[in-house]
């Protein structure tokens, strides 16, 4: 399973890399977001997918049969910091569309202070 | 020996925060506000150094959980002390801000904004578990971000999304990079961690985590070849915030690197610290390379900051007394210095209005105060002996050579020739030569009143330098803390 999910996640940074290296500043969002997914994801793989119960203390579940509770609170910390970083970086770049009038990250460089 | 007083450098900060977006509109009150809470911040993280200097590190696990499964905070010696240069520091510039960074931004929650990124950096510094150290990153990061965009204009909007991105990816990696060390080691507080590390056997799998850290942390602190971002985004940030920046948003990520190259990654020392060597060189040349090419006083400035993280690095990586000693000497010098540097090119840039050093001259005629403050710290920077810079890249260079890295040392030595030539170019230009009709001056008043934090904080480094003896055994208890991981690991667990 941890294989299946390697390559999985793999396929998710390939495609946030090259998202990430496009000109369009919508697609390096979305490649921020997908990135955010393989992370996330990637946490919860390296934890180890062994366990069948979920990590709620219940009567009738043997100590070695929960999930590991470690990851899924990393996890649950980094899903709302990137949550709070993607909105952030969303308004900027609707911000920069306002007043830069382009989303084209090229046309972004340099200002009239440049030699 | 369990301490609550570590927690007060990072929580004060935080508390004047909350209290400072209560009231947005009324200046006075965030001022005053923000300048107490510093104040009272560095007179506790002034008490708490004397606490570590007699009775050793302090530690705090929150909870009362036992060690490695709760959040520990360890006040060691080296943190305890680029803590109090935050704060000291950051008090000078909430100063300098009072008179240039203009109304509408200190209306708009700027002061709160630093108190945020204080809380970060002292988390940072204070911390002494992994994923714990990632969210504090977090929370100076979303507060320089804050800073880099208030005030909306076109440069700061061009700049800050730069910014934003690379942060994001570099974050991104940082949690990549914790989740592999988790499924090597199992646990995430750095003492544990160093442990378990110890017990490993080497594997290369952890010389590959030590790379990849090497890759998170230096995209944050610039080291070459990942500086790329940080000129064109600093650049792009009002002065108060860059000096902010300057100061100390690198050193965050060169005490990060300090930190796991000296505690965890110690198993495989030909590799990583060679690597980490050889990136400090590169990192000094090209800086050095960007310190001479522009005629822009806010780029001269930036790139220093490049090679100064260089030359911490370096000291780092010779693992030896004089080395680190140096390091440690080094960086608390640096932050002081490039914040004075910062707040002087500033106000050169508001005294003449404009960054280009072609377009500027005979500023010594009207304001000599500012032209010596300014020559001062020019030569500070650059490591002249009575003055702050020169103890660090002393121990420095001698450690390279004790570690049999001569080359190193000269590519030091040949570097503070550069920084030098680089900085007395800005006086040169701006100082000395015709005096040009300036285009929009500020008022003699507002003037002064950014002259005097300016002055106040070269004249501190000036006694850093000249007191050096003073601070000589709080270096020397860093140095040994940085050298000894046990010191660190007994003083989480409780000598176990």
């Amino acid at each position: 399973m941890e294989i299946v999910m390697a390559f999985v996640i793999g396929f998710l940074f390939m495609a946030a890399t090259y998202l990430m290296l496009s000109r369009s500043l919508l697609r390096i969002i979305i490649g921020t977001g997908l990135l955010s997914h393989g992370v996330h994801l990637l946490v919860l793989t390296m934890g180890g997918l062994g366990g069948e119960a979920p990590p709620v203390l219940a009567d009738g579940v043997e100590a070695s049969q929960f999930a590991d509770p470690l990851p899924q609170a990393l996890i649950l910390t980094a899903i709302v910091i990137a949550f709070g970083v993607t909105a952030f970086i969303l308004v900027v770049a609707y911000r920069a569309y306002q007043s830069l009038e382009t989303d084209n990250t090229t046309h972004m460089k340099g200002s009239d202070s440049d030699e | 020996m369990n301490n609550n007083v570590v927690l007060l450098p990072i929580l004060i900060p935080f508390l004047t925060a909350i209290i400072l977006m209560f009231a947005p509109k009324k200046i006075i009150f965030q001022r005053t506000v923000s300048l107490l809470g510093l104040l009272v911040a560095l007179g506790v993280s002034i008490s708490l150094m004397m606490t570590v200097q007699q009775e050793g590190p302090q530690t705090l696990t929150f909870g009362s959980w036992p060690v490695p499964f709760g959040i520990t905070m360890v006040s060691d010696m080296v943190s305890v002390l680029l803590v109090t240069t935050t704060l000291l520091l950051t008090i000078f510039i909430v100063w300098y801000s009072f008179s240039s960074i203009g109304k509408e931004r200190e209306q708009f929650y700027y002061y709160a904004g630093i108190m945020f990124i204080i809380t970060g950096i002292n988390g940072a510094f204070t911390t002494g578990d992994i994923f714990n150290l990632f969210v504090f990153f977090e929370v100076f990061l979303m507060s320089s971000y804050l800073l880099i965009v208030l005030g909306g204009e076109k440069k700061q909007l061009q700049g800050s999304i730069h910014y934003l991105l690379i942060n994001i990816i570099s974050s991104g990696l940082f949690v990549i990079t914790v989740a592999f060390l988790y499924s090597v080691v199992g646990t995430l507080s750095m003492a544990d961690i160093a442990q378990k590390v110890a017990t490993l056997e080497q594997p290369a799998i952890l010389t590959t985590i030590a790379v990849l850290f090497l890759i998170v942390f230096g995209l944050k602190a610039a080291i070459f070849p990942l500086f790329f971002w940080l000129p064109r985004a600093y650049a792009a940030a009002p002065t108060p915030v860059l000096a902010l920046f300057g100061a100390l948003l690198t050193k965050v990520g060169v005490y990060a690197i300090m930190r796991t190259y000296t505690l965890i990654f110690i198993h495989d020392q030909s590799f990583t610290h060679e690597l980490l060597m050889i990136l400090g060189i590169g990192t000094i040349l090209f800086g050095c390379i960007g310190a001479l090419a522009y005629f822009d006083v806010t780029k001269i400035i930036i790139y220093n900051i490049v090679i100064a993280v260089g030359i911490i690095l370096i000291g780092v990586s010779q693992m030896n007394t004089a080395g680190v000693e140096g390091a440690m000497y080094y960086i608390v010098h640096d932050m002081l210095i490039k914040a004075a540097l910062f707040m002087l090119g500033g106000t050169i840039i508001a005294l003449t209005g404009t960054a280009n050093l072609r377009k500027m001259g005979g500023l010594m005629k009207r304001y000599p105060v500012f032209g010596w403050t300014y020559l001062v710290a020019a030569f500070s920077l650059a490591g002249i002996p009575p003055l702050s810079g020169f103890i660090g890249k002393l121990l420095i260079v001698q450690g390279g050579f004790e570690a049999n890295n001569p080359w190193m040392s000269i590519v030091i030595l040949l570097s503070s020739l550069v920084v030098l030539l680089s900085v007395i170019r800005i006086f040169i230009y701006a100082f000395w030569g015709e005096e040009q009709p300036a285009t929009i001056s500020i008022s003699q008043t507002t003037y002064q009143r950014q002259l005097l934090p300016t002055i106040v904080l070269v004249a501190i480094t000036v006694a850093y330098g000249v007191g050096a003896e003073a601070i000589a055994p709080y270096m020397a208890d860093a140095g040994e803390t940085l050298l000894n991981p046990a010191i660190y690991i007994n003083a989480v667990t409780g000598g176990e």
